[in-house]
């Protein structure tokens, strides 16, 4: 039997995200999928459901759900306080959600992204072997109140959970290790010197396609043929602004390559905010 | 072989090869054979080839362990040859009207070529316009071709929608849009074909390596074919070339 979780409050941008579209991108089809992939499967291992099941995403300002019938739910990313009809509930754990429970999570004043992980994910329909919702493929680009996706009714819930303690999730890195892009060896000692040595800082322009960095960087290098690029490649445009691509990020780009961010500080930095500072680690394959 | 390809890590599971001749028909068709020889020999290992003007990046399932190894596997590979293994390239008729009611920068563009709507609408129709990849938007075509006399700049300021199916020409490139999107092209015909369907298989019926001509049509036409389109039932016109 099925249930509907409904969009009572949509926040600011919240989605529909799972590990997103891969055999696509020849078509020129983003890949999208969680901005902070290791917080999504992080949900879905704490409710013992496959790694690519379906997540609500918010950023900044959560949603409030109600639940139309029985299940489990696990919040991860963000650190939050979040309540289930008034009860507080923990983050990284599995909490038992009954017939129209209501989910209140307050603002969160720390990171960017969060997750709504479920039992046996968010059944909202799959385009292109994906859930995760992007403009132009999924009929929505966001959810907005009214809404509702389907999940599926949990009937037996086993007494024992485990669970993460959040704080060892909560810590910020002042560092996002990095591997030389495929235009890295084009810029001057200097030019590299500076990239790897200075203090960068998050602009106010973030969003799931690109992190745009304050700090410039003096460009000497011509664009190139248009060419493939993927999510965490670090962009020079003409002007001297670095563009870190993200998950909704085009498949094709003409800016040199001159960072790629590794897997794995993709999520962090998804997760760093405006005015938030760090440094570029350069680290070998 | 024409070139002295450049191989690069990416990422974990990414490598580059890149070929230093630039934008060419030559290395568009070296490119694509090699596309599909790695496709089909590494089929359980990647998860996909992805191809632009003169590159390709191969994105594989795990991360690559030992980056010399695999890049001297491709390389053998590169220069092994394959008799049975020519790709069949098609030219598709796509229609466009040329029409200023639907197409807003037509008479504009036209004024500031100084040429006539109908002098536009030959020298667009005229060449067999070359697939080269799709990026930039999902189904968006990157064509080879386009004459030089309807070369011209970007918008100063891009349009914040241009519609779907909108065909345009910004700088020395043409184009069909296949989906709303922002942009800094000058609109000067509307296609009433869909160049991405997500619930169709594949989601683009074009591929990189195909080629592609203009047909003028009528108002009316566009509307016939379009309703058609929306039914499902119209399929464009192509030949084996």
């Amino acid at each position: 039997m099925m249930g509907v979780v409904k969009i009572i409050k949509p926040g600011i941008f919240t989605t529909v995200q799972d590990e997103g579209r891969f055999v696509f991108s020849k078509y020129g089809v983003p890949k999208s999928g969680a901005m902070d992939l290791e917080s999504l499967r992080f949900a879905n291992l704490l409710l013992g459901n496959d790694k690519n099941c379906a997540c609500i995403e918010w950023a900044f300002q959560p949603p409030v759900l109600q639940f139309s019938e029985a299940t489990s739910i696990v919040l991860t990313g963000a650190p939050v306080d979040a309540f289930l009809n008034g009860e507080k509930i923990k983050m990284y754990h599995q909490t038992k959600v009954s017939k129209n429970d209501i989910l209140v999570i307050n603002f969160c004043k720390n990171k960017v992204y969060g997750y709504v992980g479920i039992k046996n994910g968010f059944r909202s329909s799959i385009v292109l072997d994906s859930r995760s919702y992007y403009g132009g493929i999924t009929a929505k680009k966001k959810l907005s109140v009214g809404d509702e996706i389907a999940y599926k009714k949990q009937e037996y819930f086993k007494g024992n959970f485990s669970g993460i303690s959040a704080s060892f999730f909560t810590e910020t890195t002042k560092v996002v290790e990095v591997y030389p892009g495929p235009e890295y060896e084009l810029l001057s000692i200097e030019q590299k010197r500076v990239l790897t040595n200075s203090v960068f800082t998050i602009s106010n322009t973030i969003n799931r396609m690109a992190i745009q960095l304050e700090e410039k960087l003096k460009n000497s290098i011509s664009s190139i043929i248009t060419s493939p690029v993927m999510p965490g490649t670090v962009q020079l445009t003409p002007s001297g602004s670095l563009i870190v691509l993200m998950r909704d990020c085009q498949t094709t780009g003409g800016y040199p390559r001159v960072l790629q961010v590794t897997e794995n500080a993709i999520n962090q930095i998804a997760q760093k905010r405006m005015g938030e500072k760090f440094n570029f680690v350069l680290v070998n394959f | 072989m024409i070139d002295k390809l450049q191989y690069k890590r990416y990422s974990e599971k990414a490598i580059l090869i890149q070929w230093p001749s630039g934008i060419g028909e030559k290395t568009l068709n070296d490119l694509l054979f090699y596309k599909k020889k790695i496709e089909i020999f590494y089929d359980k290992l990647i998860v996909e080839v992805i191809s632009a003007y003169n590159s390709i990046l191969i994105y594989y399932h795990i991360t690559i362990e030992d980056f010399y190894s695999t890049v001297l596997e491709l390389k053998s590979l590169y220069s092994l040859g394959f008799k049975n293994l020519k790709t069949k390239n098609r030219l598709w008729k796509i229609p466009v009207c040329y029409s200023p009611s639907l197409a807003s920068d037509l008479e504009n563009f036209a004024s500031q070529k100084s040429l006539t709507i109908d002098e536009v609408i030959t020298m667009h129709t005229a060449p067999f316009y070359t697939v080269y990849f799709i990026g930039f938007l999902p189904g968006f075509l990157y064509l080879g071709g386009l004459v030089d006399p309807l070369h011209l700049a970007r918008k100063s300021t891009p349009s914040l929608q241009v519609k779907k199916g909108s065909v345009a020409i910004g700088g020395k490139q043409t184009g069909v849009y296949p989906i709303d999107s922002p942009g800094g092209w000058h609109v000067i015909g509307v296609c009433p074909l869909d160049f991405f369907d997500p619930k169709s298989d594949p989601c683009c019926f074009i591929s990189p390596g195909d080629s592609v001509q203009f047909i003028s049509i009528k108002e009316k036409e566009y509307n016939d074919i379009r309703s058609l389109v929306s039914n499902g039932i119209y399929f464009p016109e192509s030949v084996i070339l």
